[in-house]
């Protein structure tokens, strides 16, 4: 039963890892750049929804709801301010850009919320732990919610893009980008959006992660942020059922290492699953094989 | 000196070309597919009968049996089969899509053939990769010039004299003696090639910034640098003006006298492939529709209906057409290339005319 | 025969060409960046002018540059983008802890410990090196970033879970995801996460300043050689690199490993350069920081990068009278940067600003050459 438990904390986890691989996932798609700040995103998610239970007293699901807006304006301010202007000028700059950008955003927070490390409130207080069969098996409610979010927001995400007009506009402009332009869909619009999507769902995974591991820090948001980028390059960078079956084998990968293994290697056996991966598929589990013409 | 005399010898076999296009291409003519003619026929009677009349070692430099490639399902190449002589000048022709740098592509390794064999200087190339090919002794040039753009043009070249460059890792470190004495030489030999293509002034320039026309023969030079036995040209004419053309013409004429190799092209221009190539295949659908040299291509009624056009009258016609499309090219291309020719370059292109 | 087929190219159809870069004056500029710089802190240092806490950052500053050379060879000459340079500089620097404290009691003369500890740690991280190299030959782009970024983080997670001690004897003892017992504090050389401690430091500036000149001549010298043109060239055009008979993964490997190396000695130096020394020092922060001198310093360009290795390691100790403000101020500086460099109407303005300028010189020279010719 403890097997089973710790597969339930590992999607749960995997899940987390899986939302946030869609931002990376989704912006390296369609702008071709690894966005650093990413993982930060979350972090102020989470502060916000912080700082709305705790100090304004707001219901924490519509401190969610708040943060999400927060972050999704955030998203595109970002795009609109450092990665626009660097629109086409290679991946290297856009990514320094990038890192800069995940430095502004850590350290405003510790000029703000400064680096002790907060409490936070967990979304789901006063919901008991569901313990089944004799007492063996728990599962934690912010488990079962992540992980039925992260089946919803895939469902839904999945949807947009193949069945809606923004979405395939998305589609078209990460196929190519100049081709998307000609046939006159607006490219910056596109990006946009992306950019809005991936920081909105940054903060709904940002407060479901603190919900589960209530720690707040200015850094909380870096090492999920790698993790989440290794699972959509794990799954196939560019691809959206990659990027879940990427986070949840992550998520899994990690509590399993942490159960059975060490504690202190989890990180790395994580990252040599991935490098083992590539070696494998060189362009993840689900990414395409892109051969240049000759 | 020794390569004059060589130059003269190879001229002399030359007068035997015709003779010899007659005897070998003969049983391709009718549009037939050559796959079926290799199968027909005794394949080795064929190529003896050439080798004799033009090179003294006998087998062809390259012989291709059945070559095929599919892309998923889609088969882009089926049934390609050629040989060459060591010594000789070969077209491949066929409208846009044809597959014929498919053709290329699977000869270099850059694409692994799905069905056929190669035969290069006597050795299958099964399991090489395209750097075998390229230590085996064939070299090319691409459609779109790839150059390594950052590199000066003679970095270009040497780099190509990588493999007759002999020193290793910890000499290219602290810089030898040896290391000093071995980058003399290649320079020396890599400056002898710029000499050879007129190209001593633009040594230290920047490949990817040169003009377009001096970026192709710098794409040649580099291919010759390593030394191959075929020398494959995709379309070394494409963006050049007819003057500029006929000066092509010379030079691979040359190329194949001076360095004794054998050449394979994909050319659009008809004036060029009718003028120097001793065969020529030609490719619709990625299937060879003709073979045969240039006289019975242009007389081929399958070629001008597949390519030329559907009548004799009308391919005239379109040529004409071509030409002066060609012409036009030029004009936009001298402007975009910037080459402002010294007034007596000028003074030699009116006389061409 | 003639010894030309073809008409010579005329100057003046190289009008709009560009002159490749020459290998002189970038060695010049380069040694002489290092010349000068080491000469200015010195005196600096000797009258003065440069305080205490500046003067701590002599040795970090050399690391540094050395770091933002090696880090070059693979970024700006191979063309591949690596987030793992912590991680090499992590080997080179345990290492070179190691191995100077076994030596200490046979070699007395710590130069020549340093200088045995520099090689051992080059030979570890090159192996280091080798191995991830090999799973990253067969990617590209990306997916490569990716996997040196996995390597970083392995080697630091490791490190967490390494013990080196010495017995009564001196032997050397090793304990892995476990403490070692029974042997004193003072015998203890790699504690897990705590690190190294107890290190006898045996940097000096001058000697770290020597480093760097290495590191400078061996990828300067690389550079300009057989093996450096090939590296360039794959990097330029992997296809036309392979069809004219160039070994793509024998070259990415080599420039891997010799980076490699080269960082593995720049993280002996600067493990040298302090007492206590935990992995968290070498974390993915350490190898963005690296990668953000050699972008900074302009992709390729060796003198660039160490320029910006040597401001960027002062600057935050420059904006310590920010306080709280001052990595918010380096982040923004940063950012600001970037867009400056590369915005592309930000660099069209300045490109025309400098024709502006000196339009005359330029032509001056093409028609030299053009008499020359003719």
């Amino acid at each position: 039963m403890n097997f089973l438990t710790n597969l339930i904390s590992g999607l749960s986890l995997g899940s987390v890892y899986a939302i946030i691989a869609l931002g990376y996932t989704m912006v390296y798609g369609i702008s071709k750049m690894l966005n650093f700040a990413h993982g930060d995103i979350i972090m102020i998610g989470g502060y916000v929804s912080f700082v709305l239970t705790m100090y304004v007293g707001m219901n924490g699901w519509v401190a969610l709801l708040v943060a999400m807006v927060v972050c999704t304006l955030l998203g595109i301010l970002i795009e609109r301010l450092a990665y626009r202007p660097l629109r086409g000028t290679g991946s290297l700059a856009v990514l320094i850009t990038a890192i800069g950008v995940s430095y502004f955003l850590q350290n405003s927070a510790l000029l703000i919320w400064g680096a002790n490390p907060r409490v936070f409130p967990s979304l789901f207080e006063g919901i008991n732990t569901i313990h089944a069969a004799g007492g063996k098996l728990t599962i934690a409610p912010v488990s079962l919610f992540t992980i039925l979010a992260n089946i919803l927001i895939m469902i839904v995400l999945t949807l947009f893009v193949n069945r809606t007009k923004a979405g395939k506009a998305m589609r078209a402009v990460s196929e190519d980008n100049g081709a998307a332009q000609l046939m006159g869909i607006n490219v910056n619009q596109s990006i946009s959006l992306t950019f809005a999507i991936g920081s909105g769902l940054a903060a709904v995974a940002g407060v479901l992660m603190c919900s589960a591991y209530p720690v707040l820090m200015p850094t909380t948001g870096a090492m999920p942020g790698i993790k989440a980028f290794t699972a959509a390059v794990f799954g196939g960078i560019g691809s959206i059922p990659g990027a879940m079956i990427g986070g949840l084998i992550l998520g899994i990968i990690e509590i399993f290492s942490r159960a059975y293994i060490s504690t202190e290697l989890s990180d790395a056996i994580v990252f040599a699953c991935l490098i083992i991966v590539l070696l494998v598929k060189p362009t993840g589990l689900l990414g395409k094989k892109v051969s240049e013409k000759v | 000196m020794a390569d004059d005399k060589k130059y003269v010898e190879t001229t002399d076999t030359g007068h035997g070309y015709e003779n010899r296009q007659d005897i070998y291409y003969n049983d391709n003519v009718g549009g037939r597919a050559v796959f079926v003619d290799a199968k027909e026929h005794d394949q080795e009677s064929v190529t003896e009968t050439i080798l004799q009349e033009r090179d003294k070692d006998r087998s062809p430099i390259l012989e291709v049996k059945g070559l095929g490639i599919d892309f998923g399902g889609l088969t882009a190449v089926d049934d390609f089969s050629i040989a060459i002589g060591r010594r000789e000048i070969a077209g491949l022709i066929g409208p846009n899509g044809a597959g014929k740098t498919t053709i290329f592509n699977m000869l270099t390794k850059v694409y692994e053939p799905t069905r056929g064999d190669i035969i290069f200087n006597g050795k299958s190339t099964k399991g090489m990769s395209t750097v075998d090919i390229n230590r085996a002794g064939m070299a090319r040039t691409f459609q779109n010039i790839r150059l390594f753009d950052k590199l000066t043009v003679e970095e270009n070249i040497k780099t190509a004299l990588h493999h007759t460059t002999d020193y290793g890792l910890i000499d290219g470190m602290l810089h030898t003696p040896k290391y000093r004495r071995e980058e003399e030489r290649i320079h020396k030999e890599a400056m002898k090639y710029l000499k050879i293509f007129g190209m001593t002034k633009t040594a230290d320039y920047r490949a990817g910034s040169l003009p377009y026309g001096a970026q192709r023969r710098l794409e040649i030079m580099r291919a010759l640098a390593t030394k191959p036995r075929l020398l494959l040209l995709d379309e070394p004419a494409a963006g050049m003006n007819p003057s500029e053309t006929a000066e092509l013409m010379d030079t691979i004429r040359e190329i194949r006298d001076r360095f004794e190799i054998a050449i394979l092209l994909i050319e659009h221009d008809m004036s060029l492939v009718m003028n120097i190539c001793e065969g020529i295949a030609v490719l619709n659908y990625g299937r060879t529709i003709a073979k045969g040299g240039p006289a019975e291509i242009q007389s081929n009624p399958k070629v001008i209906e597949a390519y030329l056009g559907k009548s004799r009258g009308k391919m005239n016609e379109e040529e004409e057409e071509e030409e002066k499309d060609i012409e036009a090219a030029y004009k936009i291309g001298t402007v975009a290339s910037k080459v402002a020719p010294k007034p007596d370059e000028g003074h030699d292109r009116k006389e061409e005319k | 025969m003639a010894d030309r087929l073809l008409k010579s190219i005329s100057s003046r159809g190289l009008k709009n060409a560009v002159k490749g870069s020459e290998y002189r004056k970038e060695a010049l500029i380069s040694y002489g960046v290092l010349v000068v710089g080491y000469i200015l802190l010195q005196l600096g240092a000797a009258v003065g002018f440069i305080g205490h806490n500046l003067q701590g950052q002599f040795v970090p500053i050399c690391v540094y540059v050395s770091l933002a050379i090696s880090l070059n060879l693979v970024v700006g000459i191979s063309g591949e983008l690596s987030l793992g340079h912590a991680g090499f500089m992590a080997v080179g620097a345990f290492t070179g802890v190691v191995v100077t404290r076994v030596l200490e009691q046979s070699i007395e003369f710590g130069p020549a410990r340093l200088m045995i500890a520099l090689l051992v740690a080059a030979f570890a991280a090159a192996i280091a090196g080798f191995i991830i190299g090999i799973p990253i030959l067969g990617l590209r782009g990306d997916y490569l970033a990716i996997v040196t970024l996995a390597f970083g983080e392995i080697v630091r997670n490791f490190m967490n879970v390494l013990f080196f001690g010495l017995d009564e004897k001196g032997h050397l003892l090793f304990a892995f995801n476990h403490t070692i017992d029974g042997i004193e504090n003072n015998q203890r050389i790699i504690t897990g996460a705590i690190g190294a401690t107890g290190v006898t430091k045996l940097a000096t500036f001058t000697g770290a300043a020597i480093l760097t000149a290495f590191t400078l001549f061996v990828v300067l010298n690389l550079k300009n050689s057989k093996q450096g043109r090939a590296i360039m060239a794959i990097r330029d055009n992997r296809i036309a690199g392979e069809s004219i008979g160039l070994d793509v993964k024998k070259y990415k490997l080599m420039a891997f490993v010799v980076s490699a190396s080269l960082a593995g000695m720049a993280g002996c130096m600067f493990g040298q350069n302090y007492s206590t020394l935990a992995p968290v020092k070498f974390n993915f922060n350490t190898s963005v920081l690296i990668l953000v001198f050699v972008v900074l310093g302009g992709i390729g360009n060796i003198w660039g990068g160490m320029i910006a290795a040597a401001l960027l390691t002062v600057l935050p100790e420059a904006l310590r009278q920010f306080a709280d403000y001052r990595m918010l101020t380096y982040a923004i500086v940063l950012i600001l940067v970037m867009i400056g460099t590369y915005n592309p109407a930000f660099r069209a303005r300045i490109t025309a600003f400098v024709e502006k300028i000196k339009p005359k010189k330029k032509d001056k020279g093409k028609e030299k050459t053009g008499k020359e010719a003719a």
